[in-house]
């Protein structure tokens, strides 16, 4: 057998350091751009824009909640208000305001969260989104994405720009690996099948998509043929994609750097059992906290490598009928 | 609709808004009738006397916002409004009703000439504070208002937002405390006291105009002076009475947010002709 397409997986830059070059494009592009941070911009990359247009760059302090509403408010004002920290902190703290001053009048609000997931490491359980797609998803009218690399975080923050309408944007901190070419074409509501398969199919974003694009490579040298799908818009979702693989592969398994409950999976498992149910694995944050440690130890420990992609296969295989 | 700056007319217009704010609430069985008295003379000069806009054209880009903070007291706002002509009169009593645009709190999906939605505490002042902004990123010379709860600004958001305000200078928003004393479980001095109320906004970085809020020439003058302030912010510190105009009302916690009865309705009304 052998793979329909071969990936280098080649380290690229962490997808908050695209979201912040890609900012500062949108910035030059549009006029109207204007972006908030509560004194992270040198982690979140907001300093990139900071730098070009400071007339143009509302610095909050540490006050998540407070920069929330304000960008609903320049929003509302006819501005594209970028409001940027970490995951964990504007998801969390922002909450509330995210959603009775952003969602319930929908206004054209965007929110990037950089530093989600486990795999910032060493900075601990505190520091760690792992809560925030669910959490995102739970905001009606907004659209939400996770993408993978450099050059599909490019593409979202510049979809996040031009879209009308309030959107989250999660980025991570550690370097990811190069999954797309330049010129690859995304849109909101769509996915991307990096791999033909036919015997499972694998949806994971963000950082497991190296890890899914690894864990095909080793299936198919044990002759399984796994179909790996980018699910980097998170919602709207790609239901279209979803029956597809569930009619087809009649086996999936979703990975994500998410916990496991109200995560992606269970997002895809709703569009399944609503259209042709088939067996399901999930590969996730098991409903608990991680630790402080290497990003590498980490994902490790709590099972988000491409090895717990191929256990999960094995399971979900032994399962099918 | 027509604008004033007689106090004796907006004495006479904030009593006829007294009067939809009892017969709505009345007929809705529910709402805050306290909170929503004791904002009237502020909410009517803003409206009647103060502020650039005009019912016609509402998303006209260079009229003055205004934010309602504490969302439960819309009957206040939903009168002034209609009498301005941007909703009609004669729906006031669907408030809270099925399908009505006059929401439990305002919505702006309902009323899209709302400048917020609002009901959860602490939020309008920072949502004012980015509009300002906005205008001042635009070249536009509107000015925002918004009106906060006493109980309100417990919350901490306001002090994230006072701070805000300061350090970036938004000089062309106004907030006006509606300090009336009471919220919900009771007198604020004993839920969770805000003295010295005054020093705080002035140690924020805020100009602070403390007055009575329901004399319509100091609430007038207030708002004058506040557009003369130039690099901070505003917030007028305005000492009303919860429940003003009723006098079974006046000064007591249990109108925080009961509705009246036919018979309390016809009582009060009596004192409002």
């Amino acid at each position: 057998m052998a793979l329909s397409k071969k990936y280098e997986l080649k380290m690229g830059p962490a997808t908050r350091e695209a979201f912040g070059k890609a900012l500062a494009d949108v910035g030059r592009k549009n006029p109207d751009v204007v972006v908030c941070d509560a004194d992270l911009s040198k982690s979140t990359n907001t300093h990139f824009f900071a730098k070009e247009f400071p007339e143009r760059f509302i610095q909050c302090g540490i006050a998540e909640s407070n920069m929330v509403a304000v960008g609903s408010g320049l929003a509302a004002g006819g501005k594209i208000p970028f409001v940027s920290s970490f995951s964990a902190f504007v998801i969390n703290k922002g909450f509330e305001q995210l959603r009775v001053t952003a969602a319930y009048p929908n206004v054209n609000l965007k929110v990037v969260g950089t530093h989600s997931g486990i795999s910032i490491g060493e900075d601990g359980p505190s520091q760690m989104s792992i809560e925030d797609l669910s959490l995102a998803c739970n905001l009606p009218g907004f659209t939400v994405l996770a993408p993978c690399d450099e050059v599909s975080m490019t593409a979202a923050i510049h979809m996040t720009a031009e879209h009308v309408g309030p959107v989250f944007v999660r980025a991570g901190r550690s370097k990811a690996a190069h999954v797309y070419e330049p010129g690859a074409e995304f849109h909101i509501g769509g996915s991307t099948e990096l791999l033909a398969g036919t015997d499972v199919a694998i949806f994971a974003n963000g950082l497991l998509v190296a890890e899914a694009l690894r864990a095909a490579e080793t299936l198919d040298a044990a002759g399984i043929s796994a179909r790996v799908i980018d699910l980097y818009s998170i919602k709207p979702i790609d239901r279209a994609a979803i029956e597809r693989a569930s009619k087809e592969c009649r086996a999936i398994v979703v990975a994500e750097e998410h916990l496991k409950d109200t995560g992606i999976g269970s997002r895809v498992a709703q569009v399944t059992t609503e259209t042709t149910p088939c067996v399901m694995e999930f590969v996730g944050v098991d409903n608990t906290y991680a630790e402080s440690g290497t990003p590498e130890a980490v994902v490790e420990k709590y099972g988000l490598l491409a090895k717990d992609i191929v256990t999960a296969v094995h399971k979900v295989l032994a399962r099918k009928k | 609709m027509t604008k004033t700056s007689n106090p004796a007319e907006l004495a006479a217009i904030s009593k006829t808004v007294r009067r939809h704010i009892l017969e709505m609430i009345t007929a809705a069985k529910s709402g805050h009738p306290g909170g929503s008295l004791s904002a009237t003379e502020l909410v009517v000069t803003l409206f009647f006397d103060i502020m650039k806009h005009d019912p016609a054209n509402p998303t006209w880009a260079d009229r003055d916002r205004f934010i309602l903070g504490k969302g439960h007291a819309c009957p206040v706002l939903y009168s002034v409004m209609a009498e301005c002509g941007y909703t009609p009169v004669d729906k006031l009593n669907t408030f809270r009703q099925l399908g009505s645009i006059y929401q439990g709190h305002p919505d702006v999906r309902f009323i899209p000439a709302l400048e917020a939605s609002t009901g959860s505490l602490g939020e309008g002042l920072s949502v004012a504070l980015g509009m300002a902004l906005a205008a001042r990123f635009n070249g536009c010379p509107s000015r925002t208002f918004v009106v906060l709860g006493d109980g309100e600004i417990q919350e901490g958001q306001i002090w994230e937002a006072a701070m805000f305000g300061a350090f970036h200078k938004i000089d062309n928003v106004v907030a006006i405390v509606d300090w009336n004393k009471i919220q919900l479980d009771g007198f604020v001095k004993d839920i969770m006291p805000l003295d010295p109320l005054v020093e705080k906004w002035a140690s924020f970085g805020w100009h602070v105009i403390n007055i009575d809020g329901h004399d319509i020439e100091a609430v007038q003058k207030a708002f004058h002076e506040a557009e003369t302030v130039k690099g901070k912010p505003t917030v007028i510190l305005a000492n009303t009475i919860k429940g003003k105009g009723v006098s079974f009302m006046e000064n007591n916690p249990k109108w925080h947010g009961s509705a009246p009865s036919k018979d309390e309705c016809e009582l009060a009304l009596k004192e409002l002709v």
